[in-house]
């Protein structure tokens, strides 16, 4: 139920559900966009149950990424 | 009044469910209480997806198989293609040179001339690829609701070379698991259709013959121990069951398992697990640690089967039946048998 | 595949392990509450990656593990009247009503459908006008925004054979009921990832100030996962008790702001039994009487009984993370997933379901 997966926007919403066509690494779906007004073709949005519920913002991916090493870097310094 | 059984009723049933021609549990049980028992005899034991019985001094393969693929036309194939492939690729299990099939149709009253005339078309030029002469056949007409179109039934036989065995029962401890390819791509090309996934670049199946395959590791000098095709219930399954038949345990390593990234997001996706998805042109096969790279060496050297890879072992003093999965982390987790039908009416 | 793949490096989830190892001084138990988080953990096998100081409790964030036998007993009910199609998520089609299941119903002719999202049933009911379609709708806060917009588009369209069975569930009254139980074990929480994504983190502050827990934000990728455990015993050693958010890429503090306001157009909160559970106040979603003509509750009203799962299934203590699955005297005997006992071993969620299907190492005879 708390499946979600991230995709990339690759079309242009339309309609009132806002749908568009969003590919997960070739595989093309079309999901509704209508929850996510600010994404636009190139975001990478996360999908569930046929709907966008969150735009994933890169920076912050990357912080999560690089978490650790800057965690134990402030706890050899402190 | 609603009166409660037991606990929420165990759902133990009296009639023939779809989840009975998954190639998981509920096959494997209605094989086992219901059908096996009545034709049970000595070369049945064997278990394999051909039987191999000796005729004056050859040994003769021979199978029997049923195709009712929905939708008959599929990306890569239809169910004329499989039809053929699959019998093929079962006597290739058991070592065989096909040779020989039979096909019979079982038409649905409506079902377009054209349709029919390409499924023909297609089972023409696959048995030309395959080499092999459909030498006898049968069509039955249904009414109209009663059939689905078209189902087809093959029997097939070949010839076994002097000196090759393929069997579980060869499977030793200490053995090498290769997969022949990467896998879950004949499910994913059929459930597209189904479920109006497109792609990028369209995944196809990977529906092949793999009788050539199967002789070419014969004749580099390989001693095939078993060699089976991961259809319905996917790698998982076929591994299951020769680890079943076989008396051993097998370990394979999650990592070294070749999937397409197209196949595995579609996977993701739909919530499948892509072991249980089917393949229609890959196999297991188990040969001797020591033949293991020359075996791959082979494999990769063929079109079919340029993705070949090492995935797993079987392990010395194992748990008999067992299949385990080390994931990239390093715990091991076991594999099972799909419960349902994840993807009913796949071959 | 892009945003997945990263967050399942091994050299990554081994630094993380031991960081929580160096961390981790006296014994830990930390329970993830969402179903998702389960099954990520015990596939990629992060439980026995930890240091043995560290106790993961399954917590009951799986809906379709604690939707009400009766619920399931009007699912059937409905699905077996004629000129009727009932959709669903395919989890479920087995999970045992106090006489069948739903799969038992198309097994033997009803038209039980599996649909990947609401709007696949909504359309489905305009293709056909002169059956009624029902959709069962099952899920958490992450899932009901996508019902609301079916309901509202129905609304929008006028297709008025559309209706959804509503057994929605909220996830901080079941944390709340966790953290009263006078016999709690929990010491801090991996929150739900993508619950949040809906509602924000602002729900659980009030609770994390009442009850001094540690409450991480979580994603679903083994890396989310151990970086998730690494702050929560951070936090458990320091004497901290705060809400952290692991997940930020997708998880912003207010949530998703159009979607909580659909949620309050289309739904109301109620009272909510949850299998094994017993009744949480306040923790469910219920159609607004505005939409009264889409509530199938209204359209197909049928007297059942309730029915309380039987002393045998024991998914409520496998729920609030008291038993584990490979615990219970029933598990991979009397109840597996082809002849389940109760939801739990249903759910691919469902943590006797993820046990199951990845942890059991006796002998495997197929029969």
């Amino acid at each position: 139920m708390c499946l979600g997966i991230p995709g990339e926007v690759v079309g242009e919403p339309t309609g009132d559900l806002r749908m568009a066509r969003i590919s997960f690494s070739g595989v093309i779906k079309e999901v509704s966009l209508v929850y996510v007004p600010e994404a636009k073709v190139g975001d990478y949005v996360i999908i569930h149950a046929g709907f966008a519920i969150s735009v994933i913002d890169a920076e912050e991916a990357k912080t999560t990424l690089a978490w650790l090493d800057e965690a134990e870097r402030a706890l050899a310094a402190g | 009044m609603i009166e409660p059984l037991t606990c929420g009723v165990p759902h133990v049933p009296n009639h023939v469910e779809l989840a009975h021609g998954g190639g998981g549990r509920k096959m494997r049980h209605l094989l086992e209480s219901v059908i096996l028992p009545a034709f049970d005899n000595r070369l049945t034991e064997a278990k394999h997806d051909s039987v191999v019985l000796p005729i004056g001094n050859e040994r003769i393969a021979y199978t029997t198989d049923g195709y009712v693929i929905s939708p008959m036309f599929f990306p890569g194939g239809d169910i004329g293609k499989l039809a053929i492939f699959g019998t093929v690729n079962d006597l290739a299990a058991a070592g065989a040179i096909p040779k020989w099939l039979s096909v019979s149709f079982i038409l649905e009253e409506g079902l377009p001339l054209s349709e029919l005339e390409r499924v023909v078309r297609s089972m023409k030029d696959a048995a030309c690829v395959a080499r092999v002469d459909i030498v006898t056949g049968d069509t039955k007409v249904v009414d109209r609701g009663k059939g689905d179109g078209l189902y087809v039934t093959t029997s097939g036989l070949g010839m076994v070379p002097a000196g090759v065995d393929v069997r579980p029962a060869r499977v030793r401890a200490g053995d090498a698991v290769l997969v022949t390819g990467d896998i879950g791509r004949h499910g994913v090309a059929v459930l597209s259709v189904r479920k109006g996934l497109a792609f990028e670049s369209p995944v196809e199946s990977d529906c092949a013959p793999l009788a050539d395959m199967v002789q070419a590791l014969v004749g580099g000098g390989i001693d095939v121990h078993c060699a089976r095709d991961a259809t319905r219930g996917g790698l998982a399954a076929v591994l299951l069951e020769i680890a079943s038949t076989a008396r051993v345990e097998i370990t394979v390593e999650e990592d070294a398992i070749p999937v397409d990234p197209s196949v595995a997001a579609a996977c993701e996706l739909l919530g499948l697990d892509v072991l249980h998805v089917a393949n229609e042109g890959r196999m297991a096969v188990f040969v001797s640690e020591s033949d293991a790279s020359t075996a791959l060496d082979i494999l990769r050297g063929l079109a079919v089967s340029r993705n070949a890879a090492l995935i797993g072992r079987v392990a010395p003093d194992g748990r008999a039946g067992a299949v385990s999965l080390r994931t990239r982390f390093g715990p091991e987790r076991a594999i099972d048998l799909p419960a349902g039908e994840p993807l009913p009416r796949i071959c | 595949m892009k945003y997945l793949d990263e967050f399942r490096g091994a050299d990554d989830v081994r630094r993380h392990i031991d960081a929580i190892a160096r961390a981790v001084t006296r014994p830990v138990n930390i329970m993830e509450v969402c179903g998702g988080q389960t099954h990520a953990i015990v596939r990629f096998g992060i439980d026995e990656l930890l240091p043995s100081a560290i106790t993961l409790l399954h917590g009951p964030g799986c809906p379709v593990c604690v939707t009400p036998t009766e619920i399931i007993d009007h699912a059937v009910a409905i699905a077996a009247l004629p000129d009727t199609i009932f959709c669903s998520y395919g989890d479920m089609l087995r999970v045992p009503g106090s006489r069948r299941d739903l799969f038992s119903v198309k097994a033997t002719g009803g038209d039980v459908r599996i649909v990947y999202s609401a709007l696949d049933a909504l359309d489905l009911a305009s293709r056909e006008p002169t059956r009624e379609v029902v959709f069962f709708a099952v899920g958490f806060e992450t899932t009901a925004p996508a019902h609301a917009m079916a309901v509202i588009e129905a609304e929008r369209r006028g297709v008025a054979n559309f209706s959804l069975l509503v057994a929605h569930v909220r996830v901080p009254p079941a944390l709340e009921t966790i953290l009263g139980d006078p016999d709690r074990r929990v010491h801090g929480f991996l929150a739900a990832g993508h619950v949040c994504a809906i509602m924000g983190t602002e729900e659980y502050d009030a609770l994390v100030a009442e009850h001094h827990v540690p409450m991480i934000v979580t994603g679903f990728e083994p890396l989310d996962l151990v970086q998730g455990i690494l702050m929560c015993v951070r936090q458990l050693e320091s004497g901290r008790a705060t809400v952290e958010n692991q997940y930020a890429r997708v998880v912003r503090a207010s949530g998703n702001l159009a979607a909580r306001a659909v949620l309050r157009e289309v739904f109301e909160t109620v009272d909510r039994r949850w299998r094994g559970l017993g009744t949480i106040p306040k923790s469910g979603f219920a159609l607004r009487e505005r939409f009264a003509a889409f509530n199938a509750e209204r359209k197909f009203p049928i007297k059942l009984a309730i029915v309380d799962d039987p002393p045998e299934c024991l998914s409520g203590e496998v729920l609030t993370g008291h038993r584990r699955p490979n615990d219970c005297p029933s598990f991979g005997t009397r109840c597996t997933p082809d002849k389940p006992l109760g939801a739990t071993m249903v759910s691919s969620e469902g943590a006797c379901a993820a046990y199951y299907r990845y942890r059991r190492r006796e002998a495997f005879e197929l029969a």
